[in-house]
C-alpha cells in the first residue's frame, strides 16, 4: 500500500478513535463532580499574589 | 554582566555575515548579508561600551523586587508598543497605496513589498513581542518560579526574535520572499527563527516543569498549546530545498495542491493557534487580574481548550474553497470551521463573565473596557469565520475586500485590544508605579481604536459584497457585466474611507506609546479618574 493511503486509513480509523475517545475523556473528567473544588482552587492561581 | 558570550557570539555571527557578503550567490544574498553584518556589528558595539571593570563582586549586584525575571518583560512591552505603531503606521501606508497608486515607491516601497512588511509587523513583530513577554510574565507568576534557564536564555529569546524581525522586514523590501503567505522569509531566516524558538520552547517549558505551584493555570496550557504548534507548523511548512547555501532562493519541497494545502494548514493555524491560543492565554490571565475575579468558569476553560485546539487543526483547507483540492477535504474545512463556533463562544462566555458581579469596572476603568471589547470582538470575529468557511457564502466573499474586513475585526479589535489591555496592566506593575501616565488617555485610545475598527470593518463588509457581486454578475446574454478594472475603480471611496478608519487605529497607538512612555519615566498626569465621585455631589436622599 502506498504511504499516503496507509495514512489515510489510519487517520480514518484508529487515529479518529484514539483523538475522539481522548477528548471524551477530557470533558468527562472535567466535569465529573468531585472536579468542581479543585477547579475553584486553580481559578484562584493568578489573585494569589501581586 | 559583561556579556562575554554575547559579545564573542555576535562577533562571529557579523565575521561569518561579512563571509556570506563576499561569496554569495547572488546580490539579493549579498545585500540581505551586509545587513546582517551592520546589525550584528552595531549590537556588538553597544554590548563592548557596556563592559564594566568593576571587581566581580560588584558588578553582579542588581536590585529584582519580584525575584522573577521582569528585565526581559519590560523590554518586551516596549517593543510591542514600538513595533505595534511601526506595523499600524505601515498598515496605513498601504491601505493609501490602494486607493491613491501614485504612492507606490518602487521597487523598495511597492505595495507588494510593503504589504509583507506590514503584516508581518502587526502579526510577528507586534502580535509576537505582546505574545512572549506576557507569556514570561504569566508563566513565572503563575509557577511561582524564575524563568527557566537563566536570564541568558529569556535574553536571548527575546533579541533574537527581534533579529528574525529585521531581517524579515529588510528582506521583503529587497525583494526576497518565498512567497508563501504569513511565512515570507526564506530558508536561513526561517532556521533562524527555528532556533530562536525552540530557545522559546525551553525557557517556557522549563519554568512549566519547576513550578512550586501543583496545578498548571489554564492560560500556560494556551501559551504551551501556541508555542509547540507554532514550532510544527513553521518547520512543515516551511522544508525547501534552498538553490545554493549562500542564495536567498529555495523551492517548496512540496508541489500542486498539496503545498497550497499545507501553506493553508499553516495560514490557518497560525490564525488558531499565534492569533487566538495565544492570546486566550492572555485572556485567562490579564482579565481576572484587572478585574480582581477568577474566572468565570475554570471547568469551561479547560473544555475550551481542549475543544479549540482539537477542531483548529482541521479548519485549514477553508482557504481552499473551489480550487484542485479534494471536495472531501474541502468540506472537512467547512464543517470543522462551523463546529470552531461552540469552543469560541464558550470561550468568550467565560470571558465576559468573569466581571459577572463587577460590571460597574466596564465604566470605571478603560482597561477592563479595552480587554471586554477585545473579547466581543473575538466573539463577533469567530462568529463571522466560521460563517464565512461555508461555502455557498465563500463563493461570494473569497478574494474580495470582505476578507480583508473579517481578518481586521479579529486582529485589530480582538488581538490588538487585548494586548494593549495586558501592556496597560503590565507596565505600571513592573515599573513599580502607582498607576498609569494618565487613564484619560486610555479611554482616548479606546474610542479612537473602537471607532478605526467599526469604520473599516463596516467599509470592508460593503466593499466586499460589492465586489463579489460585481464579479458575478451576468446579464441575460450570459455576459459578464461589468469588467475587472471597472470593480476595481468601484473600491476608491471604501479604499480612502478605510484608510482613515485605520488612521485613528494609528492615532490611538500613538497615544498609547506616548502614555507608556510617560508611565515609564515616572509622570502621573493630574486628572479625575474615571468612575470617581466629583466632591460636592451627595447621594439622592
Amino acid at each position: 500500500m502506498e504511504v499516503y493511503t496507509a495514512m489515510r486509513h489510519f487517520a480514518d480509523s484508529w487515529g479518529l478513535l484514539v483523538m475522539a475517545l481522548f477528548f471524551v475523556g477530557v470533558v468527562v473528567s472535567t466535569l465529573r463532580p468531585g472536579a468542581k473544588s479543585s477547579a475553584n482552587d486553580a481559578a484562584q492561581i493568578p489573585l494569589k499574589e501581586d | 554582566m559583561n556579556n562575554t558570550v554575547p559579545i564573542v557570539a555576535l562577533t562571529a555571527g557579523a565575521f561569518l555575515a561579512l563571509l556570506g557578503a563576499g561569496f554569495a550567490h547572488d546580490d539579493l544574498f549579498a545585500a540581505h548579508m551586509w545587513v546582517l553584518f551592520f546589525t550584528l556589528a552595531a549590537s556588538m558595539i553597544v554590548l563592548l561600551r557596556r563592559v564594566r571593570f568593576a571587581p566581580a563582586g560588584e558588578a553582579a549586584v542588581r536590585v529584582d523586587r519580584s525575584g522573577y525575571f521582569d528585565e526581559v518583560i519590560k523590554y518586551g512591552t516596549i517593543a510591542t508598543t514600538f513595533w505595534g505603531v511601526v506595523g499600524f503606521l505601515v498598515g496605513v501606508v498601504i491601505a493609501l497605496q490602494l486607493a491613491f497608486p501614485d504612492l507606490n515607491f518602487g521597487p523598495w516601497f511597492n505595495f507588494g513589498r510593503v504589504r509583507p512588511l506590514h503584516t508581518s509587523a502587526v502579526i510577528f513583530a507586534f502580535g509576537g513581542n505582546a505574545l512572549i513577554c506576557t507569556s514570561f510574565y504569566v508563566v513565572q507568576r503563575t509557577c511561582r518560579v524564575r524563568l527557566f534557564g537563566g536570564d541568558g536564555l529569556g535574553w536571548f529569546v527575546f533579541w533574537g526574535y527581534q533579529l528574525f524581525i529585521v531581517m524579515a522586514a529588510t528582506g521583503y523590501l529587497l525583494g526576497i520572499t518565498q512567497g508563501r503567505e504569513y511565512a515570507e522569509p526564506e530558508w536561513y531566516v526561517d532556521l533562524w527563527l527555528t532556533v530562536v524558538w525552540v530557545a522559546y520552547l525551553v525557557a517556557f517549558l522549563g519554568t512549566i516543569l519547576m513550578r512550586k505551584e501543583p496545578h498548571i493555570y489554564v492560560a500556560n496550557w494556551f501559551y504551551l498549546a501556541f508555542i509547540v504548534t507554532i514550532a510544527m507548523l513553521h518547520v512543515v511548512n516551511n522544508l525547501a530545498i534552498p538553490v545554493s547555501f549562500l542564495g536567498v532562493k529555495s523551492y517548496s519541497a512540496f508541489s500542486g495542491v498539496q503545498d497550497a494545502l499545507t501553506q493553508w494548514w499553516y495560514g490557518h493555524n497560525a490564525v488558531g493557534f499565534f492569533l487566538t491560543a495565544g492570546f486566550l492565554g492572555m485572556m485567562y490571565y490579564f482579565v481576572p487580574k484587572q478585574a480582581g475575579r477568577p474566572v468565570y468558569s475554570y471547568r469551561l476553560s479547560i473544555i475550551h481548550f481542549w475543544a479549540l485546539i482539537f477542531m483548529y487543526i482541521w479548519a485549514g483547507p477553508h482557504h481552499l474553497h473551489y480550487t484542485a483540492l479534494p471536495d472531501w477535504a474541502q468540506t472537512l474545512g467547512m464543517v470543522f470551521s462551523i463546529m470552531l463556533w461552540m469552543p469560541s463562544w464558550g470561550g468568550m462566555i467565560n470571558g465576559l463573565m468573569t466581571l459577572s458581579g463587577a460590571w460597574d469596572k466596564i465604566r470605571t476603568d478603560p482597561i477592563i473596557r479595552m480587554m471586554v471589547i477585545a473579547i466581543a470582538f473575538y466573539g463577533m470575529s469567530t462568529f463571522e469565520g466560521p460563517m464565512m468557511s461555508v461555502k455557498a457564502v465563500n463563493s461570494l466573499s473569497h478574494y474580495t475586500e470582505w476578507t480583508i474586513g473579517h481578518v481586521h475585526s479579529g486582529a485589530l479589535g480582538w488581538v490588538g485590544m487585548i494586548s494593549f489591555g495586558a501592556v496597560y496592566f503590565l507596565v505600571p506593575k513592573l515599573w513599580h508605579r502607582n498607576r498609569l501616565y494618565s487613564l484619560a488617555m486610555v479611554n482616548w485610545h479606546f474610542w479612537l481604536a473602537t471607532l478605526g475598527i467599526v469604520v473599516y470593518a463596516a467599509v470592508m463588509w460593503v466593499a466586499g459584497v460589492q465586489q463579489g457581486l460585481m464579479w458575478r454578475e451576468y446579464d441575460s446574454q450570459g455576459f459578464l457585466v461589468y469588467s475587472f478594472a471597472e470593480a476595481v475603480a468601484a473600491m476608491f471611496p471604501y479604499y480612502v474611507l478605510r484608510a482613515v478608519g485605520g488612521l485613528m487605529y494609528l492615532a490611538g497607538s500613538l497615544i498609547m506609546a506616548f502614555n507608556i512612555t510617560m508611565t515609564i519615566l515616572g509622570y502621573e498626569r493630574q486628572e479625575t479618574l474615571p468612575g470617581a465621585v466629583p466632591a460636592g455631589l451627595q447621594p439622592a436622599e
